[in-house]
């Protein structure tokens, strides 16, 4: 028999063989011992020759009109197997897909085979066990397995819609089980089971009830728990327990005896490890690291070094979030002011009938409107609270209206809540008894934002710093921003102190008793202070000693001032002596 | 006789009773009078007070700051006392120049206030409409320099509508003309300047006086007063007479202040 070029499909065929292995009575093909390691380059693999196992893998995956007759095999000694000791196995691997392992559930209904289309040619991609019975498998030619099998029932390979419920499986998961869910694409899901299994009675508790959670979906799972997220995907797949619990720290010695592709390698990756007779992960691990490399590439190494645990390999969740949406398709294109609000205002009724129905409320949403030329107009807006008080959704739109530009007209308008929040009812309270609750300002602070921006809107609120420019900070329009000492502060602050000039005043702590400012002579009638305010020395080495001293003054005409004299009139680096205006009372 | 009072009294009756509900149409159409609480001030005003649902203008006296910070602390002065705890008042302006602490030294607390910065004039006059119309907001103030008779005009309507009372804080474009010369729709149009403080027997400012002048009023005289600034609960008081305040210090004593 000739050698293939590539080592025969390796995955199941020592590891989880299903058949017991025949007694071998021909010690001259292998020099190896059995069940013990081999070395590449060892005799019987420079030989050429194949285990008889192997072999045996191999004519089983050829279909059955194919498969050589016992007379080109030869004579074999091996006894028959026993009929029913083949069954469990045979339905443990079913599910798996894998090739070369006819499962014997014949007598229910058609073959059935998945196809997809690759270039010029259709490929199957997958088939169900009575397909695979019949020895039709992945990987064949579509042609090929029509001439097979007359009455084979072929559909179309939708591998966009397997990710999808796949995706819905892991949003299931990320909404009922762990917060760490995600796809592993194709076939898979990732669960992270850290500090959450324990709510479910343990991890081997979690698995059964995972894996009767799936079969009432109609799927058959095999589940792997390890400490990495790239041996629990190697157990999962390759491993020979339908449930593998894998204690931590045990990820090498369990992925010793696994084949190369459960690693998550690149195909070219594969070749060159076949090319080399690598087979197994096992055979990775006393080789050094630097020639592994340069021969299967670097990612081969990196999945090697995740899957033993010694490189993360964080696992990106899926966000569990579906967002309200409405949609409306018109018949005619619409491109009058009256039109698009009649549809904004169906749009916002079918948003509330769903926030309604999920208990929340919209704080931003955005308004795509789809014209004919397929350009889309995007409105978005966001309320200061979460409502899904329907009129008023309807105003802020309306709004925004004069934003769309329909141009030859819209065809398609979706309105998406980006954000929702909790909106519960609130309990009324004391309002019954006839006290009344405070106005809610947020639909007001909707409305005005939507006119001046969210920018124009805003409190001030108290900032703890005792420079009084520093003292006031914006604050939310909802919030309820904390008030300021009592100290006498003027209404009017200007935004940069002014200098005074020809001030007479007493050092060192005397209001001026005359001033000019801005061309005018102010003469002091009274005066209050000094208000001592120290610089911020951990802010900036310049007001390290800095020091105001600032007066209340009162000038002839009854106008009065705040003032400030840099420095406390004794010690020169405390300031200039220099005096300023800073406010007005009235 | 009694026959004819009798006939001369039916039409009267029915004539009354007209006038009744056209008064009390009236007064529907009038919000809650806001009154200073002051004798003085409150008798001479048609409505015994700041109506609550109308447009109320106020400016300085002068161009000058000072005058501009007493006219500010009079408008929050009756913001503040319009403003229960828990309602919020709007304040509308171009230029952000507000002390926030001092404002809230006349009641007008951090909680109480929520600021509205539009770009221009025109925009700052939509805001405060806006806000009149909703009716959740204790009293809009609005910062402006140019109204004109129109803008007042749909103020006092939106007020009227919402029920809310407007206060109208006139800025001075010109250093000359007052911005109360100008025609209007308001109810009252105040002027406010800064007067000499009584002063104290030891030295220190005292509380600080205003001279109030009310321009004009609907159903009303105008007139002038001096009042005492307003408190720490945005109220005025009447200055107190000379007779019972102790002898004011006179030449360099009260320079030495």
């Amino acid at each position: 028999m000739e050698r293939p070029a590539a080592p025969p499909e390796p995955s199941l065929a020592a590891a989880g063989a299903p058949l017991p292995l025949p007694a071998d009575d021909d010690p001259g093909a292998c020099s190896v011992p059995r069940g013990g390691g081999w070395r590449p380059g060892a005799r019987w693999a420079r030989d050429g020759a194949l285990s008889p196992a192997a072999t045996s893998v191999e004519i089983d995956a050829l279909p059955a009109h194919q498969r050589p007759t016992l007379r080109v095999l030869g004579r074999r000694s091996e006894p028959a197997a026993h009929p029913f000791r083949a069954l469990p196995p045979d339905e443990r691997m079913a599910g798996h897909g894998a090739a070369g392992r006819p499962a014997v559930r014949a007598g229910r209904g058609r073959p059935a085979v998945l196809i997809a289309r690759t270039g010029q040619r259709e490929v199957v991609t997958a088939a169900c066990p009575e397909a695979l019975a019949l020895g039709l498998g992945p990987g064949m030619a579509a042609a090929h397995a029509r001439a097979l099998v007359t009455d084979l029932n072929v559909r179309e390979a939708e591998p966009d819609n397997d990710r999808a419920l796949l995706e819905r499986l892991a949003l299931h998961a990320a909404l009922h089980w762990t917060p760490l869910a995600s796809v592993a694409a194709p076939d898979g899901l990732w669960l992270d089971l850290t500090g959450t299994a324990h709510l479910f009675g343990g991890e081997a508790r979690f698995c059964r009830r995972l894996v009767r959670f799936l079969q009432r979906l109609g799927f058959t799972a095999r589940i792997a728990v390890a400490g990495t997220p790239g041996a629990a995907h190697a157990l999962a797949r390759y491993g020979d327990d339908p449930v593998t619990l894998l204690p931590a720290g045990a990820e090498a010695q369990a992925l010793a005896d696994l084949p190369l592709p459960a690693l998550r390698l690149a195909p070219d990756a594969l070749t060159a490890a076949a090319r080399f007779g690598l087979e197994r992960i096992g055979d990775l691990y006393p080789m050094p690291r630097g020639p592994l490399a340069r021969r299967l590439g670097l990612a081969a190494v990196e999945r090697l070094d995740q899957a033993r645990g010694l490189a993360a390999e964080p696992i990106v969740p899926v966000v569990p979030v579906e967002l309200p949406r409405a949609e409306r398709r018109l018949l005619e294109p619409v491109a009058t002011a009256e039109a698009i609000a009649q549809v904004m205002g169906d749009l916002v009724d079918d948003l509330v009938a769903a926030l309604q129905a999920r208990g929340e409320g919209l704080r931003a949403a955005v308004l795509e409107a789809v014209r004919v030329d397929g350009d889309a107009q995007r409105v978005a807006f966001g309320t200061a609270r979460a409502t899904r008080d329907a009129a008023h959704l309807q105003r802020m739109l309306a709004m925004r209206i004069e934003r769309i530009k329909p141009g030859l007209g819209i065809e398609a308008m979706t309105l998406t809540a980006l954000r929702v929040e909790e909106l519960a009812p609130v309990a009324l309270g004391a309002m019954l008894a006839g006290e009344d609750r405070a106005a809610d300002l947020a639909p007001l602070v909707d409305q005005l934002a939507g006119r001046a921006g969210e920018d124009a809107l805003f409190r001030m609120g108290a900032v703890e710093s005792d420079v009084p420019e520093r003292a006031v900070r914006r604050a939310g329009v909802l919030s309820h921003p904390p008030g300021w000492p009592a100290w006498k502060r003027p209404v009017r602050l200007l935004s940069r102190p002014e200098r005074l000039s020809h001030v007479v005043a007493l050092l060192p702590d005397h209001p001026p008793r005359r001033f000019v400012w801005r061309g005018r002579r102010y003469r002091v009638v009274a005066g209050d202070g000094p208000e001592r305010i120290h610089g911020e020395w951990w802010r900036s080495a310049r007001e390290m000693w800095a020091v105001r001293d600032y007066f209340r003054v009162e000038a002839e005409g009854g106008e009065r001032f705040w003032l400030f004299r840099r420095g406390d009139g004794v010690d020169p680096p405390t300031g200039d002596l220099s005096w300023y205006m800073h406010g007005m009372f009235g | 006789m009694p026959a004819l009072s009798s006939l001369t009294d039916r039409p009267r009756a029915e004539q009354l009773a007209a006038l009744r509900a056209e008064v009390a149409h009236a007064e529907g159409a009038r919000g809650p009078v806001l009154a200073f609480g002051l004798g003085a001030l409150d008798g001479r005003l048609a409505d015994r007070g700041l109506d609550g649902a109308g447009l109320h203008e106020i400016a300085a006296a002068s161009s000058a700051l000072s005058d501009d910070a007493a006219a500010t602390l009079f408008a929050a002065g009756i913001a503040a006392r319009l403003a229960a705890p828990g309602s919020s008042v709007l304040w509308a302006l171009t230029r952000f120049d507000l002390y926030a602490p001092g404002l809230e030294q006349v009641g007008l607390g951090p909680d109480r206030i929520l600021y509205a910065q539009g770009r221009k004039d025109s925009e700052v006059l939509a805001l405060a409409e806006e806000g009149l119309r909703d009716g959740a907001l204790a009293c809009v103030v609005a910062e402006v320099k140019a109204a004109d008779q129109t803008a007042t005009r749909r103020l006092q309507l939106a007020a009227s509508e919402g029920r809310t009372p407007m206060l109208l804080y006139r800025r001075h474009r010109t250093r000359e003309r007052c911005p109360l010369t100008a025609p209007s729709a308001a109810r009252t149009r105040w002027r406010i300047g800064c007067a000499p403080s009584a002063p104290l027997p030891y030295p220190g400012v005292g509380r600080g006086r205003w001279s109030v002048e009310l321009v004009r009023q609907r159903g009303g005289n105008p007139f002038s007063l001096e009042l005492e600034a307003c408190d720490d609960t945005g109220c005025l008081a009447l200055p107190a007479a000379v007779a019972d305040r102790a002898p004011a210090p006179v030449g360099a004593a009260r320079r030495a202040a």
